[in-house]
């Protein structure tokens, strides 16, 4: 890429950084706890939202229980079972997935790998964390009211929400609501950070167009969810106004148990659109920093610029445009103007080529390049599989008229399953991995690594690959017994009780996992500062792990992009982004 | 290495799996044998796709693995190459999404000749109702909804007094006549799922959704629910009994009118024979 020097091609002289005195934090609550390091609050941050799935992990050990042997564990009943998929879907959407991923690998990240010292605004982004940390207490505090969680479908359509005949319709339901209206509150604070720190912080050579993929995917999608999220917020205060003051909102004339209920005029679509509006930028809104994430783990891995980055960082930005006119696809089956499913069935299916664009780009960095088969580019390539395979089902569903019989199936189950959870947590796993030196200066141990990754990898795959077939039979999701019916066979039910079997065993895998996180923090190898020969700003800090303030006294400049691997003629496979380029011969 | 054969042999299992296992759709009952192509196409499309990327990949991961002297190519883009692929995959976006789009404007469009049939869904129940003598169906509002009256109908409509209310028994359709269905709910959202009529749609209280569909296959079918509609919603279950013209007569001389059931004046008999077309 002509991008590599600036000018004529002579090193810029480094600033003169005035010689400020950053507010160190003194004592150990301002440095751990309170504290206002980006990377603190990063760790607080996942951290928080690493507990809460754990919480997601067990109810879905307890869900495919259920599914797989129907009737023999008696401790579940059918509300309960409606809980823990409620549960099980906000947790992970929201709580884990939006957390981690903004809140954790963009607090951590951004401001390393954009060369700034810290986020713009380090007290709110603090206020941003014990927001989030109580939205989460607000909704762990669910499990313990009366009547338990909602169990309300993470979709919390109304007015079934709201109404006698779901679990949790008395306490539950306001607590999630009002547990969103919290996260969304933090989320806004974070995320404004993020914005700003990409837009105004960037050190001297950091153009847009040399920012690592990671910067480009977390960047965007933060603009989606501050985008996105408002429709989230007002959609739970009209709810909880419904259910709380009697307002309808969303609530039509109905009766409920065979009674006539005071409401009136709402419109349960209504509802419909604007979570939705919302839910489908949120897709991207995990989508995207796996998106860079995985970008970078297979530059650096497989040694080899990322191949096509001007096309990729238009991809991001046209996804990201894209994911807000495509939100009714959800709702085809819904009751909705069916004139719409022409328009939305169009834009669906046209996300399909960015998002296309970006699988040949990762494919064609592995051609020709260097492949190290480290752990974390293990993940980068199980990632590719699961996103395609989950990508292609999501053309499926897209497509309104393949969608009718579809929607409402274990097939859709499946798609977002494979699409959305198994493959950015993939991307997640392996940027744990790929960052962990330099967060913690160890090495974690390799042969639990491997073991992890193969067991999740290969494990994931076979439960939810073979449950597309189970929705292609018309099994609806949602019944926690599928019960007595003509169409399916016995044999179905085998494979269900499979799929929980291996569910159990990739579940007790992430154990694995987290023993090997805590275990290598004291008894890993010690980590240089950039392991794995990266070109990104974040692995050339003076110290490992990185000090507050980053960068010591001076800020680094940047001589060139992210992706100069391999670079003909230099006289290593790599050449980091703040190395002056050496003076051309006269 | 053993990466290599993973993703082989996840490509490979895949489409064994695809063609070995026991699950596939149930046989069609309707006329949506459409929905059914669009879905072979897309199937096929999709399934080439996902195998060539992961054997290429597979391929990759073998050819350039890292061995001492190796050096990855330098080469930020390939401008050629990337528009080729951009516009291949449009091609192919468009080859699911044209016929797909061409079924949907048959999906909603309703034949001139459909008859209307109502559902009526609600907590944990269905209910049908067909129109009488007239071939109209009376209008209803929620707020009639008591014992005697139990899917509201206006009880001062004269279209209304000879619809035939089925309240806690079969839907029974006629083969080979186009039906809309017209669906509607008394309670929280639910959804009339037949898997062998591939058709589905929301039931919305406050307003009245529908499909259209013509069986094509004599049976008893089962109708589930397929929107969550609280703790009841896996025992919401109905039959559809799909019949020939002069069974379906039968059954139909058997049941009773909105009138006769809610003791209001009008036809007490339901049989009939429709106008002619």
């Amino acid at each position: 890429m002509g991008d590599v020097l600036i000018g004529r091609g002579d090193a810029i002289p480094p600033a003169e950084v005035v010689d400020v005195e950053l507010y160190h934090p003194h004592s150990w609550i301002t440095k751990y706890v309170f504290s206002q390091d980006a990377k603190v609050i990063a760790l607080q941050y996942s951290l928080t939202a690493l507990a809460i799935g754990l919480v997601a992990l067990v109810l879905s050990w307890l869900m495919r229980l259920q599914l797989g042997f129907p009737g023999v564990f008696s401790f579940i009943d059918p509300s309960q079972y409606l809980q823990y998929i409620t549960m099980h879907g906000m947790i992970m959407v929201i709580y884990l997935l939006t957390a981690l991923f903004l809140g954790g690998f963009g607090n951590y990240l951004i401001p390393l790998m954009v060369g700034a010292r810290d986020m713009v605004f380090p007290y709110v982004n603090m206020l941003s964390y014990w927001v989030y940390l109580l939205a989460v207490l607000v909704l762990v505090a669910s499990f313990f009211v009366p009547g338990g969680p909602t169990g309300a479908g993470w979709t919390l359509y109304p007015p079934q929400a709201i109404l006698p005949g779901t679990p949790g319709h008395e306490w539950g339901i306001i607590l999630m609501l009002v547990s969103l209206i919290i996260f969304i509150i933090g989320f806004t604070m974070g995320g404004l950070n993020y914005v700003v720190t990409v837009l105004q912080a960037r050190t001297r050579g950091m153009t847009l167009m040399r920012m690592p993929l990671t910067v480009w995917g977390i960047f965007t999608a933060t603009v989606l969810a501050l985008l996105a999220f408002p429709a989230l917020f007002v959609a739970c205060v009209m709810m909880l106004f419904d259910r709380v003051l009697g307002t309808s909102f969303f609530i039509p004339a109905l009766v409920s148990m065979g009674e006539q209920l005071k409401y009136g005029g709402g419109s349960p679509i209504l509802f419909q659109h604007l979570f939705w509006f919302f839910g489908h930028p949120e897709v991207y809104i995990v989508a995207l920093p796996a998106f860079g994430i995985v970008s970078d783990l297979i530059a650096t891995h497989a040694r080899r610029n990322i191949f096509g980055y001007r096309m990729m960082v238009w991809a991001i930005v046209a996804i990201g445009a894209l994911s807000f006119v495509v939100w009714a696809h959800h709702m085809y089956v819904s009751g909705m103007n069916p004139w719409f499913g022409f328009f939305f069935a169009t834009t669906t299916l046209v996300i399909a080529v960015p998002t296309a664009i970006k699988v040949y780009n990762w494919v064609l960095t592995l051609w020709r390049g260097d492949i190290h088969l480290t752990v974390p580019m293990l993940f980068a390539l199980a990632f590719i599989v699961t996103f395609v395979n989950g990508g292609l089902t999501g053309l499926f569903l897209g497509n309104v008229v393949v969608d009718v019989p579809l929607s409402d199936t274990m097939f859709v189950v499946a798609h977002f399953h494979m699409v959305m959870g198994v493959a950015p947590i993939l991307v997640i796993f392996g940027a744990i991995y790929h960052w962990y030196p330099k967060i913690t200066g160890r090495m974690w141990n390799e042969a639990l690594a491997k073991f992890h990754f193969w067991i999740t990898f290969l494990g994931a795959y076979a439960i939810f690959f073979p449950m597309h077939y189970l929705g292609l039979l018309g099994m609806p999701r949602r019944y926690h017994d599928i019960g007595q019916t003509s169409f399916i066979p016995e044999s179905a039910h085998t494979l269900n009780a499979f799929i929980s079997i291996v569910a159990l065993i990739v579940g007790v895998a992430q154990m694995v996992f987290l023993f090997n996180m805590f275990w290598s923090l004291r008894h890993g190898r010690k980590a240089d500062g950039n392991p794995w020969r990266a070109t990104t700003l974040e692995w050339q800090t003076p110290e490992t792990p990185p000090g507050h303030g980053n960068w010591g006294k001076e800020l680094p400049v940047v001589y060139r992009w992210a992706y100069d691997y391999n670079v003909p003629g230099a006289d290593q496979d790599f050449i980091p982004q703040n190395q002056p380029p050496t003076p051309r011969p006269a | 290495m053993a990466i290599a054969l993973a993703l082989v042999l996840v490509a490979i299992g895949s489409v064994v799996f695809h063609f070995a296992s026991p699950w596939w759709w149930t046989p069609i009952a309707s006329n949506w044998g459409y929905i059914d192509g669009t879905l072979i196409i897309t199937f096929w499309i999709t399934g080439a796709v996902f195998v060539a990327v992961v054997l290429f990949m597979a391929y990759c991961v073998l050819r350039f693995r890292h061995r001492t002297g190796n050096q990855a190519l330098y080469e930020p883009e390939n401008k050629r190459l990337e528009w080729w692929l951009t516009v291949a995959t449009a091609l192919g976006v468009a080859a699911m999404l044209a016929p797909g789009l061409v079924v949907w404007q048959q999906f909603i469009t309703v034949p001139e000749d459909a008859t209307e049939v109502e559902i009526v869904g609600r907590q944990w129940s269905w209910s049908f109702r067909l129109p009488g003598k007239d071939g109209k169906l009376g209008t209803s509002d929620i707020r009639y909804v008591d014992a005697d009256n139990p899917l509201g109908l206006t009880p001062d409509d004269p279209n209304a007094r000879d619809d035939i209310v089925i309240d806690g028994g079969d839907l029974h359709l006629q083969i080979g006549k186009p039906v809309k269905v017209l669906l509607r709910s008394l309670d929280v959202l639910h959804d009339f799922y037949v898997p062998e009529f591939r058709g589905k749609m929301d039931m919305v209280p406050g307003s009245v959704t529908y499909f259209w569909m013509t069986p094509t296959r004599t049976g008893n079918f089962d109708i589930l629910c397929a929107e969550l509609c609280g703790v009841g919603h896996p025992q919401m279950r109905g039959q559809v009994v799909v019949a020939e013209e002069a069974a379906y007569q039968a059954w139909l001389e058997k049941q009773k009118t909105f009138a006769e059931l809610s003791g209001r004046p009008g036809p007490q008999k339901a049989s009939y024979t429709p106008a002619s077309p």
